[in-house]
């Protein structure tokens, strides 16, 4: 047997087995920890004095909202491999990666907004964590956008790296530009985080939910890479086998 | 630095030989901004207290109207690619076109916006402090545009696309830039606002050339 070299995996034929074999894992996962982070927020923690159960949305809120800014750092990282070493397999995990971030966005606007209608008595405040993560939702959206534009596989890599890269220099700056001008404006500055003392529980299963979205991102975007190496490598040999051997 | 200010002397002469052009983006400037006082009504103290915001967000839609343009032409008859080939430095030849774009389609924006702004009741004090933030945001808007210009150069449905990309990227400029006038009006120091926006640019002219040259030589390949 040869020795696993640090490069083997960074092939899309090794890659597309193991892939399909860690993603169920993942999958798994995600579940286990998606139900048990539930649990604990929905049963165990306690009822707030202030918001009631209506807080409890945090523990999806929360979670999604780490997630999509985690993720365009992981996508950043592995644009700028793809870049720097010429990898395929890692622009291609960049281009897997967008759609769940852009995903994760959506729904932790989503959720503040149903989380404000009860709170703050509007769907939309101009709160400077909401509206940076509305900035975010549209730097994910021009990557995709900009990949889906670009008919050439390898260009369209390249170009989504550059892009991914600019926007990672530029996401802490518009989001304590667009801090500063929340503090300045003093708009409806009731802040989410400023519940005196977040009770153990509670944040038990905020930090479930989070494994349990990341464990979900690695599997879904692992589903979505295999697509892509599929998509990609069609004309090649390995991948007619494994078809023909799939039936 | 020979090779950039060849470059931006090209740029100069080349739109010399087609001023409507550069008219198009200063008049665009000038409809937009009368446009909201007749949208919103003529309240003097409603267009004081808006007032920047709009001639700084007409300030963006000016600069991205005249982006597309900026490589398209020397892209379709190779004069890129010569660029590129070339012995000097591609990076300072496409530093010298963004500063021909700032010279063409930003300097005069800061040179009308005072008299935009006089239109929506602002005092001396915020059109100076305007005229400043503009002077130091527009260079920015420039740079950071010229990597959206690059990225989509020849892909389909370039324009759209190009303000997808680049206006979440201009939006720190947008609020340092509205916000000083703002402080100004409401009496508070602008240093901190306009040194914010300087310190973005002085980081752009650094890194904004380098990111369009690898998005140019993409394009290119």
């Amino acid at each position: 047997m040869k020795p696993l070299h640090a490069f083997h995996f960074a092939s899309p034929a090794t890659f597309y087995p193991l892939a399909g074999r860690l993603q169920p894992l993942f999958a798994l996962l995600a579940l286990g920890l998606a139900v048990a982070g539930l649990y604990v927020g929905f049963f165990v923690a306690p009822t707030d004095a202030q918001q009631g159960d209506g807080y409890r949305i945090i523990f999806v809120h929360v979670p999604a909202s780490w997630m999509s800014m985690f993720i365009y750092c992981v996508m950043a990282f592995w644009a700028a491999v793809g870049l720097a070493f010429n990898i395929r397999l890692a622009a291609m995990m960049a281009s897997a990666l967008a759609p769940t971030g852009a995903m994760f966005a959506l729904l932790s606007l989503l959720t503040g907004a149903l989380w404000g209608k009860p709170m703050w008595g509007a769907w939309w405040v101009w709160d400077a964590r909401l509206t940076s993560e509305l900035i975010l939702f549209f730097l994910y959206l021009g990557f995709m956008a900009l990949q889906a534009a670009i008919d050439d596989p390898r260009r369209a890599d390249k170009a989504g790296a550059i892009l991914a890269l600019v926007g990672v220099v530029n996401v802490p700056i518009i989001y304590f530009s667009v801090r500063w001008w929340n503090t300045l404006h003093q708009g409806a500055s009731v802040s989410m985080t400023k519940s005196p003392s977040m009770a153990q529980t509670m944040l038990w299963a905020m930090l479930l939910m989070a494994l349990a979205f990341w464990m979900y991102s690695i599997a879904v975007a692992l589903a979505r890479l295999r697509n892509i190496i599929l998509e990609r490598e069609r004309q090649t040999e390995w991948v007619r086998h494994a078809m023909a051997w799939r039936g | 630095m020979n090779a950039m200010v060849v470059s931006l002397r090209r740029d100069l002469l080349l739109a010399a030989r087609r001023r409507s052009e550069v008219l198009t983006a200063l008049f665009f400037f000038v409809v937009v901004v009368s446009l909201f006082p007749l949208g919103i009504g003529p309240e003097t103290a409603l267009l004081r207290r808006i007032g920047p915001g709009v001639l700084w967000v007409a300030a963006l839609l000016a600069t991205l109207l005249g982006l597309p343009r900026l490589f398209a032409a020397d892209h379709a008859d190779g004069t890129l690619e010569q660029m590129a080939l070339s012995s000097q430095s591609f990076a300072l030849q496409m530093a010298g076109k963004v500063a021909a774009h700032w010279l063409l389609c930003g300097l005069p924006l800061v040179l009308l916006a005072p008299l935009l702004g006089l239109q929506f009741g602002l005092d001396a004090d915020a059109l100076g402090v305007l005229m400043l933030s503009l002077l130091i945001g527009t260079p920015l808007l420039s740079l950071i545009g010229a990597i959206g210009a690059a990225l989509t150069l020849g892909v389909r449905g370039g324009g759209v696309l190009l303000s997808l990309l680049v206006l979440p990227l201009f939006i720190p400029a947008l609020v340092f830039g509205a916000c000083s006038v703002e402080a100004q009006t409401a009496g508070l120091s602008v240093r901190g606002h306009l040194s914010a926006l300087g310190a973005m640019l002085a980081l752009a002219a650094f890194f904004a050339p380098w990111a369009t040259t690898a998005a140019l030589r993409i394009a290119m390949e």
